[in-house]
C-alpha cells in the first residue's frame, strides 16, 4: 500500500473535507489513516479545533479503536485471525510458528518489514486459518505460506 | 455464447479464484474460444471453492474444487460443453448439498453477478419494493411473517418497526448492522458481496414502512471487499433511481451510505454501533431509551442485521404467509446457518428452523475436516455455549437452544475435534471479553480481567475447587450485572466449557 508522507497542512485539508458530515470524527480519523497510513498525534489539537470538540474526545476515539496507528506502518501487513473458528483449525500453532520465524503476533517482524496483527474474525471461517495479507483475504494459511507471501 | 462463472466472493478468492479466472480467460483467448466470464457471488458451498460453472445454453454445470493447476485439464476435457472431468459435479442445481437447502434470503447469492441490476431484477429483485410502495401496511406484513432479528437477539422485526413508525420525529433512520464480528459467521459478508441489492431493497422497504428517508450500513473494517461492493451497488442503485428522491418513480425518497467500523467487536451491539456511527467511542448506551424511540443522533431508528433486512424483500414479494409457513413454533422462516471451523464441508446452509445440530454437522458438514471425532461445537459466536458430542441432538431454533442452555446467535456453528482443550477455550472467552469490552460497566471491564486470572490459577492447579467456585460467582455477577451481552453472555462459553467437559490439563 502506498501512503502519502504526513504533513500537517495536507492532513488538515483531509480533516476539513470531512468536518461537515454528520458524526465526523471516526470518518475523519479513518480518512487520515487511509491517506497517510497513520495519525500523527501532534495534530490532535488542530483536529479538535476544526471538528469543534475537545482534545480528549479526539484522543478517546483514536485510542479506542484497534485499527488506528499513531506511527507509520511497516511496508507489509499481516492480519491473522486468532478467533475460535481459526483456533479449531490450529491457528494457535500458526501463532507459535510465526513467532519462531521472527513474526510475533502483535509486533513488527524481526526484519522490520512486516506488521503482524492478531484480529478477531475475517469472515472466512470455513476456510481457516484465515489472514489478510496487505488487505487481501487468504484462506487455509500456515506460518510458512504467510512468511513466503510477505517475503516474495 | 458460453458463460463461465468463477466466484468473485472474497472467500473463493482467498483460495485462488482470481488465478483460476485469469487462467480460464487466458486459455480461452489463446484457443480463440469466445466465452463470457462472469464473477458471480459464491454459492456458499465453500468446500467446493473454487466452484467453476459453465452455461452453454443447457443450464449450469459445476466443477469443483478447481485449483489453478486444473484449468488445462478442464479445457482438455471440453468443460465448456459440460464435458466430464474428475471434478465434474453435474448440474449445479442438483448438487445435493445445495438442492436440499431452502434458499430464501440467499436465493440469488452465487447465481447472479452482484452488481448487475438487470440480473437482479430477472431473478425476482425489486418485486418486493414495488409491492411495498403501494402496500397499505408494510409493517403489518412483516409482523405477520414472524420474522425475528437475525443478528442474535431474535427480537420480532415487526414490533421494532411498529415502534419506530409510531414514534414522533422529523427525521428517522434505518441502520443496518453489518458488524458481523462473531467468529464462525460470514453470511452477512457473503450476502453483501454476492447480492448487495437485496440489502439495499430491504433497507428501502424498511424506510418506506416506518417513514425513514436515510440509512446507514455499518460494515466492519475487516470486510474490505464487502465495503467495496456495497459502495458500488449504492452508486448503481442511485443511477437507476432505486435510491434517492422518488424511488422507482414513486413519491417516496430513501438514500443510504456505508460507514466502516474500526476494529471493535462491541460495536456490533446496537447502541455501541450508534455511538460509533456518531463518530464517538463505541461505548454501550443504557436502555431505555430504546433506539426505536431515540436512536441515531437521538432520532427514531430501525436497527436490523443484514440478514433480517435482506429477508424483507422476499416477504413483501411472496407475502408473509409464504415465509410464516417455514420453520417451527415461534422460529418462523428460514435461518442462514454457517458451518465453520474444523468441518469437512463448510459454508452457508439456509434451511427452515428445527434441523438438529447433529444432522447439520453430519449431513451437511460431513464431519470434521481432520476426520477425527467431534469433541465440541460452539453455536452462536464467541458469546455462545460450547456443546459436547452427546448434546448434538438439540434442534436448531431459538427456543430449543435456549432450553439446552445455548443460543442461536447469528447462526454460526464452529466445530472442534479432539485436539481442542476446553479450559483453554474458557480462558479465551474471558480474554476476548477483556480485549473487546467497551469499559462502560464494571462487571464486564474488570470481571473479564479477573476471569482470565482465575482461570489461569485453575490451569496452574492452584486450589482448583475454590477457584472454580470463585469463577462461578464471577460468572453470576457478570451475567446479572453487565450492561449488554458482551459481559452478560461471556459466562456462557466459559461455564459450558467447564460443565459439559471433563477438566483437562493445558499443555504449555
Amino acid at each position: 500500500m502506498k501512503y502519502l508522507t504526513w504533513t500537517d497542512e495536507a492532513a488538515l485539508e483531509v480533516v476539513r473535507e470531512h468536518a461537515e458530515k454528520p458524526g465526523p470524527m471516526l470518518l475523519t480519523l479513518q480518512a487520515l489513516q487511509e491517506r497517510f497510513g497513520y495519525v500523527e498525534t501532534s495534530l490532535l489539537p488542530s483536529i479538535a479545533k476544526v471538528l469543534n470538540v475537545s482534545r480528549a474526545e479526539v484522543h478517546g476515539v483514536l485510542t479506542y479503536y484497534s485499527d488506528f496507528r499513531t506511527t507509520p506502518p511497516a511496508s507489509r501487513q499481516i492480519h491473522l485471525c486468532v478467533a475460535e473458528a481459526c483456533q479449531a483449525l490450529g491457528v494457535r500453532d500458526v501463532v507459535k510458528e510465526l513467532a519462531a520465524a521472527g513474526y510475533e503476533v502483535g509486533e513488527r517482524s524481526k526484519d522490520g518489514a512486516t506488521d503482524v496483527v492478531g484480529v478477531y474474525c475475517l469472515g472466512n471461517c470455513a476456510l481457516g486459518p484465515a489472514a489478510l495479507v496487505d488487505g487481501n483475504l487468504c484462506g487455509r494459511v500456515s506460518a510458512k505460506s504467510l512468511v513466503a507471501q510477505v517475503t516474495s | 455464447m458460453t458463460i463461465v462463472y468463477v466466484p468473485g466472493d472474497s472467500a473463493a478468492r482467498s483460495i485462488g479464484a482470481d488465478e483460476v479466472a485469469a487462467l480460464i480467460a487466458a486459455h480461452a483467448a489463446k484457443a480463440g474460444i469466445d466465452i463470457e466470464l462472469r464473477r458471480n457471488g459464491s454459492r456458499g458451498a465453500l468446500w467446493l471453492e473454487t466452484l467453476v460453472e459453465v452455461d452453454n445454453g443447457n443450464g449450469r454445470f459445476a466443477y469443483g474444487p478447481v485449483t489453478p493447476a486444473d484449468v488445462d485439464s478442464l479445457f482438455a476435457n471440453n468443460f465448456l460443453n459440460a464435458g466430464t472431468h474428475p471434478l465434474s459435479l453435474g448440474k449445479t442445481e442438483s448438487i445435493e448439498w445445495l438442492a436440499t437447502q431452502d434458499r430464501v434470503t440467499f436465493s440469488r447469492v452465487g447465481i447472479i453477478e452482484p452488481l448487475s441490476l438487470s440480473q437482479y431484477e430477472a431473478h425476482g429483485g425489486l418485486a418486493g419494493l414495488r409491492t411495498a410502495l403501494t402496500h397499505p401496511d408494510v409493517v403489518g406484513e412483516v409482523l405477520a411473517s414472524g420474522l425475528r432479528g437475525r443478528g442474535g437477539a431474535g427480537f420480532p422485526a415487526g414490533i421494532k418497526w411498529r415502534t419506530v413508525l409510531e414514534a414522533a420525529g422529523d427525521q428517522k433512520y434505518v441502520v443496518c448492522n453489518a458488524d458481523e464480528g462473531d467468529s464462525g459467521t460470514f453470511a452477512d459478508r457473503m450476502l453483501m458481496e454476492g447480492d448487495p441489492f437485496t440489502l439495499i431493497e430491504g433497507m428501502a422497504i424498511a424506510g418506506i414502512a416506518v417513514g425513514a428517508t436515510y440509512g446507514y450500513i455499518y460494515i466492519r473494517s475487516e470486510y474490505p471487499s464487502a465495503i467495496e461492493v456495497m459502495n458500488k451497488a449504492i452508486e448503481v442503485g442511485r443511477l437507476a433511481g432505486l435510491l434517492g428522491k422518488n424511488i422507482l418513480g414513486s413519491d417516496k425518497s430513501f438514500d443510504l451510505e456505508v460507514r466502516a467500523g474500526a476494529g471493535s467487536y462491541v460495536c456490533g451491539e446496537e447502541t455501541a454501533m450508534l455511538e460509533s456511527l456518531e463518530g464517538k467511542r463505541g461505548m454501550v448506551r443504557p436502555k431505555p431509551p430504546l433506539p426505536a424511540i431515540s436512536g441515531l443522533f437521538g432520532k427514531p431508528t430501525v436497527i436490523n442485521n443484514v440478514l433480517t433486512l435482506a429477508s424483507v424483500p422476499a416477504i413483501m414479494k411472496d407475502g408473509s404467509k409464504s415465509y410464516q409457513d417455514r420453520g417451527i413454533d415461534r422460529s418462523r422462516g428460514t435461518q442462514v446457518f454457517q458451518l465453520a471451523g474444523n468441518i469437512a464441508r463448510g459454508g452457508i446452509v439456509e434451511t427452515g428452523f428445527g434441523i438438529s445440530l447433529s444432522e447439520m454437522i453430519t449431513r451437511f458438514g460431513g464431519g470434521t475436516l481432520t476426520g477425527h471425532p467431534v469433541k465440541a461445537v460452539q453455536v452462536g459466536g464467541p458469546l455462545g455455549a460450547y456443546l459436547s458430542a452427546d448434546q448434538l441432538d438439540v434442534a436448531l431454533d431459538y427456543e430449543s437452544l435456549a432450553e439446552a442452555g445455548a443460543m442461536l446467535g447469528h447462526g454460526g456453528i464452529v466445530v472442534f475435534d479432539q485436539s481442542v482443550n476446553m479450559l483453554q477455550q474458557a480462558r479465551f472467552a474471558m480474554e476476548f471479553c477483556a480485549a473487546e469490552s467497551c469499559g462502560k460497566c464494571t462487571p464486564c471491564r474488570i470481571g473479564a480481567v479477573r476471569g482470565v486470572e482465575v482461570i489461569d490459577r485453575i490451569i496452574a492447579g492452584e486450589e482448583r475447587e475454590k477457584n472454580i467456585e470463585l469463577l462461578n460467582d464471577l460468572c453470576d455477577l457478570m451475567t446479572e450485572g453487565s450492561l449488554c451481552a458482551m459481559g452478560g453472555l461471556t459466562p456462557l462459553p466459559v461455564r459450558s466449557a467447564l460443565v459439559h467437559f471433563p477438566l483437562e490439563e493445558v499443555s504449555k
